[in-house]
């Protein structure tokens, strides 16, 4: 680990003011990936800014719905009463989530901006296009071991089989999003340049030929808070995560799904599904056909057919193409408690 | 003592010690003006060190040295090159180690290139990423399965070559059966980091402290190495925070801080980080295994081959003991089996907790199983068609077996009669519900060992060994066969255990302390207790004119047992003896009796597991394993040996996996959290059974070993149970969601 400097601030503005100020500054949230990132020199700040004590740690009801402020723990938010009553669904998929000890720490800007867990990307003698961009431009200067995707033909079982690129096929891994994407959250970030809010859909993005830019996020950007509309999906809703262990370990797939029943027809639908692409994502193909269908065993399974068009393996990840289809009926069933 | 009674369940003496952060491990110890040090390992396999840039890492705040093939201080023992170069390709002899930082050959990838040293931790860390190596790359050889055809019989061993009747007898079977099985890489990985802190007190002095399993051992190779009087060098490993094996040896890193710390006059202490611990410490090794098996119609086993082949590494050859069970665990009358081993470009594997025999285990009790279901019979009734009271290996009998009984206390308690024979047959809501069995074995040992036994006139009493507790509850152990002999209270008993300074005691490891220890201590305490008993028998003395075996002694008080109220308490009798202390120190081991003999421990294990087979994941809902393991010593702390044992072997069966990237010759995780042991989700409540009946040959507390039996044959339960759930074979460990999906 390299020696940095280390600063901490009260306001967002002043998060923002210092880390536009100098090239290679980082937010430290709850520090759980950043550091860890940190001592495997994947990256290398020289000055961190704590903003741990910014006013963004609360959870509170607003017109519309719920506010949930970037710093707040994702212990915290999975604990509270707000969200377990409202949106289940994200509470659940936190809970689902790392460790009890990493989400005490863990807040919900630093799980959206957390680091794909491809290995390559974590180790700087084998190669990556995210840790090592080959393009000038955005990231320039950034190279850090060598270039390629090394889990393209390498070890792939964790490994996207939507939206992935040439030039990458890791996974983004959060749980957390997987909810809060399926739950049609909004971000709202303050920057330099002013406030913005960005849907969350719109937050991550796809690899493509830049797979160094996890998120739609500029420079000089700071995560304020997530805006989470009201919904009538409470009752039914299911976040199930499919792992190698019973705990602590990431998704090989996970499920989001929350719908809107009445007389056994579904009003409305949202999924989504983790562990399998570059972002969190949303299968409104699925949605849509389950709109206005009762609940049904057979029509979930042509709901999760229509989910997985445009899906590829890339050898060890092949299982999915099974395992995501399975995942999606499961879920839908537990959810409409017709298993 | 008697082994008649079993004896009560006691808490762990260290327990509070330990759960309150007053037990000192390794690490723990501070000295005056001690440095540290961090390791910079190859980022290649195979090859060697084209330039080396340590200048950065020299300057660096606080540094104190970069030490590297080009300068590190000579190792005086390891001056003449045994066979080949320096630094150490075959052939070398076992147990040899390749020569840290002696040359710029690059064997494995994470190899030691540079040792950098500095005042603090962090400032060692921080320069250890300023030393940048480039490298002439070769082709590294990491993929065992690639390579099979190139094993051979490990140097100077018989390869595990055996066989009775015709070697390929179960070829003239009615029924017959071949497969396939591989156990991965595993690593031990216990939660404390491996590491050493040497201090030179003089110019030929030495203080250690290590997380080694054996301080003796210890001792002996760094007196070995610096060609010093072992008598001048003080190990000290009270605790370990779990060896499972990595601790069985003296690492090369270990020498080179002792080396490096003579150099820089300082004490010098290495603690590596997780990934080092996939590298520098040893693993459980790849192994593929073949089992051939035939059998009659009745169930009757006619003949099985069991073919082993390891990885080892390119400069030493590492060999456990894979094969050994199918020699002996039935009564087959055509048996063959065959041990090899494939150089890789690798660092060298070492013994984990049940070592070759768990390994062994899954392919000879999955092949049970299967073999079996061809018949179809209950797998424990084709067990016992095949059951065996003589060892049909050696032809004796065994030392003790409770085998029989085992199986039967264990089916009652999973409740084995709601397994259907035929697979796939129950479901509870969207899960398959299977339940699976195997048996394990292992050695019971009795190693030389001694101990020292002090009673004082106060009451109490002080037991001290060399022996390092790895976590089993050793000392707890020894308090209980202390009580049993001299009958002094157990809050009055000490053990002092983990230091050369005590009495000579066997590397704790193969399930054999209790055995090798605890006899030494019974030794020890046996002696006192005869001194005391002739006090009190001599002329004039208290108990004058009785006979020794008419007294019996409890809670400090020697009593005649048939005349109530003739007694002399053991202080008294110290007293009017002028004694303060009576001292015994007992060197102890196995009689000659032993080889007419085989001596095992056994053990069954039970599981139940659920299936979804939708998404593949498997869940051991119940487990029930069954010890014979002797007179059980310490019950509580056998229980958890066992439970740990089964946590083990559900992270075997399930979960555990080091995964290379054979393109690179290095890990992809090597770190916990993508190398996955299992965590306490995984792990339903666990039943332990223990027959606790004694061996009435092994030592005189009857007790077997119970360390490895814990683990061994449980990864074969688990997927015999996941065939009886769902009719799908898994005969690579571990047992993935995507493998059950493949098989779909
Ligand atoms: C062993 C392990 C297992 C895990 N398992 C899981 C799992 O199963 N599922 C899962 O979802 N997660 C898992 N995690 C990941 C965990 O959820 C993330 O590490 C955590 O959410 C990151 O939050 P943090 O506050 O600690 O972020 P930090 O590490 O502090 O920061 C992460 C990044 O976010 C940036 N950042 C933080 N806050 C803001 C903000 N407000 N605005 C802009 N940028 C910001 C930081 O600059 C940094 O680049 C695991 C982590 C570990 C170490």
């Amino acid at each position: 680990m390299n020696p940095f400097q280390f600063t901490r601030v009260t306001t967002p503005k002043a998060a923002i003011s210092a880390i536009t100020k100098e090239r290679g500054t980082y937010f430290l949230a709850g520090g759980t990936n950043l550091i860890d990132l940190m001592k495997r020199e994947v990256i290398i700040p020289e000055r961190l800014v704590d903003i741990n004590k910014l006013p963004l740690a609360t959870i509170e009801k607003t017109a519309t719905g719920l506010r949930i402020g970037a710093t707040a723990k994702n212990s915290t938010v999975a604990d509270n009463e707000l969200v377990k009553k409202h949106f289940p669904l994200l509470s659940q998929a936190l809970n689902a989530g790392a460790s009890a000890q990493l989400r005490n720490m863990a807040t919900v800007g630093g799980n959206m901006m957390q680091r794909t867990r491809c290995p390559y990307f974590y180790d700087t003698s084998m190669p990556c296009n995210k840790r090592s961009p080959v393009q000038a431009g955005v990231d320039k200067g950034q190279a850090n071991g060598p270039s390629g995707c090394g889990a393209i033909g390498g070890h792939n079982r964790m490994h996207a089989i939507f939206g992935a690129s040439g030039k990458c096929i890791a996974v983004h891994p959060s749980d957390m999003c997987i909810a809060l994407v399926a739950l049609d959250a909004t971000v709202n970030v303050s920057g330099p340049k002013g406030d913005r809010t960005i849907p969350f859909i719109d937050f991550h993005r796809l690899p493509g030929d830049l797979p160094q830019k996890d998120n739609t996020l500029q420079p000089g950007e700071l995560i304020m808070w997530v805006d989470l509309p009201t919904n009538r999906f409470a009752d039914n809703s299911h976040y199930l995560k499919v792992r190698d262990r019973a705990s602590y370990a990431f998704a090989l797939v996970s499920v989001g799904v929350g719908l809107d029943i009445k007389r056994n027809t579904i009003q409305d639908v949202r999924l989504a599904m983790g562990g399998v692409a570059h972002k969190p994502w949303r299968l409104t193909a699925a949605e849509e056909f389950l709109k206005g269908k009762p609940a049904t065993e057979a029509n979930f399974k042509q709901a999760a057919a229509l989910a997985m068009q445009g899906a590829k393996g890339y050898g060890e990840n092949d299982f999915k193409l099974t395992l995501a289809p399975n995942t999606i009926v499961n879920a839908l069933k537990t959810a409409t408690k017709t298993a | 003592m008697t082994t008649n009674t079993k004896n009560p369940p006691i808490d762990r003496i260290d327990g509070r010690m330990k759960v309150t952060g007053g037990a000192q491990y390794f690490a723990d110890f501070e000295l005056p003006n001690t440095a540290y040090c961090v390791i910079v390992g190859s980022e290649i396999a195979k090859g060697t060190i084209a330039g080396l840039d340590t200048k950065k890492a020299q300057g660096a705040p606080g540094v104190l040295g970069v030490f590297t093939h080009q300068n590190m201080p000579p190792i005086p023992g390891w001056d003449a090159p045994v066979g080949g170069e320096a630094d150490g390709p075959p052939p070398r002899p076992k147990g040899e180690q390749y020569r840290i930082l002696s040359s710029p050959k690059i064997h494995f990838d994470g190899q030691p290139i540079a040792i950098v040293v500095a005042d603090s931790f962090e400032r060692a860390t921080y320069a250890a990423s300023l030393v940048k190596a480039t490298y002439t790359k070769q082709t590294a050889r990491t993929d065992l399965r690639k390579h099979v055809s190139d094993g051979v019989a490990p140097r100077g061993e018989d390869g595990g070559n055996y066989s009775r009747g015709q070697a390929d007898g179960y070829k003239t079977a009615p029924v017959t059966l071949e497969a396939n099985y591989t156990v991965p890489i595993e690593v031990h990985n216990p939660m404390e980091l491996h590491g050493i802190l040497a201090h030179w007190t003089g110019a030929s002095t030495l203080m250690i402290y290590a997380k080694t399993q054996g301080v003796n051992a210890t001792q002996q190779a760094m007196a070995e190495a610096f060609k010093i009087d072992p008598k001048n060098i003080h190990v000290h490993t009270e605790f370990m925070g779990g060896g499972f094996g990595m601790g069985l040896r003296t690492w090369p890193q270990e020498t080179a801080v002792v080396a490096i710390a003579r150099k820089i006059g300082r004490p010098l202490k290495l603690v590596v980080n997780r990934s080092q611990m996939f590298t520098l410490v040893g693993h459980r090794p790849y192994t593929v295994q073949t089992i051939n098996m035939g059998a009659d119609q009745t169930g009757k086993l006619i003949g099985i081959a069991h073919a082993a082949t390891a990885e080892t590494a390119s400069y030493e050859d590492f060999t456990e003991a894979t094969v050994n069970m199918t020699k002996f665990l039935y009564a087959c009358p055509n048996v063959s089996t065959r041990y090899r081993i494939v150089r890789l470009d690798r660092s060298v594997p070492i013994w984990m907790r049940g070592p070759g025999e768990a390994t062994g285990a899954f392919a000879l009790e999955s092949a049970m199983d299967e073999m079996a279901h061809k018949l179809n019979l209950d797998p424990i009734e084709f067990r016992l068609r095949n059951y065996t009271e003589t060892d049909p290996e050696r032809n004796r009998p065994y030392s003790s077996k409770y085998l029989k009984e085992a199986y039967q206390r264990g089916a009652e308690a999973i409740g084995w009669n709601n397994r259907k024979l035929q697979p796939g047959s129950t479901r509870e809501g969207d899960w398959l519900v299977g339940y699976g069995m195997s048996t394990g074995t292992f050695n019971a040992f009795r190693w030389e060992a001694s101990a020292r036994a002090l009673l004082k006139a106060d009451g109490s009493l002080t037991i001290q060994s060399a022996v390092t507790d790895i976590g089993p509850g050793t000392g707890t152990a020894l308090t209980m066969i202390a009580h049993n002999v001299l009958g002094v209270p157990m809050n009055r008993i000490k053990v002092e255990y983990g230091d050369t300074s005590l009495p000579k005691a066997p590397t704790q490891g193969g399930s054999a302390i209790v055995s090798a220890v605890g006899s030494a201590v019974f030794d020890a305490c046996t002696s006192v207790k005869n001194e005391l008993i002739e006090l009190a028998l001599k002329a004039g003395g208290p108990l004058a004119g009785r006979q020794a075996n008419e007294l019996t002694m409890a809670d400090g008080t020697l009593s005649v047992e048939r005349e109530p109220g003739k007694k002399v308490a053991v202080s008294d009798l110290m007293q009017a003896n002028k004694l303060t202390v009576i001292d015994k120190t007992k060197d102890s081991k196995g009689g000659p009796e032993h080889a007419k003999y085989s001596m095992y421990s056994f053990s069954v294990h039970f599981v139940q597991v659920r299936v979804n087979p939708l998404t593949g994941v498997v869940r051991v809902s119940k487990a029930v394993s069954v010890a014979d393991s002797g007179r059980i010593v310490s019950p509580k702390t056998a229980a958890s040996q066992m439970i740990g044992g089964v946590a083990g072997g559900i992270g075997m069966a399930l979960t555990e996996e080091a995964v290379i990237d054979h393109r690179f010759g290095r890990f992809v995780n090597n770190n916990l959290g993508d190398y996955h042991v299992a965590v306490y989700a995984d792990v339903p409540a666990i039943e332990t059974i223990m027959i606790d009946k004694p061996d009435p040959i092994i030592n005189p507390m009857g007790a077997k070993g119970m360390g490895e039996i814990a683990l061994i044959g449980f990864a074969a339960a688990v997927a015999n149970a996941v065939f009886n759930a769902t009719g799908q074979r898994v005969r690579d460990l571990p047992i993935t969601p995507d493998k059950l999906l493949r098989a779909v």
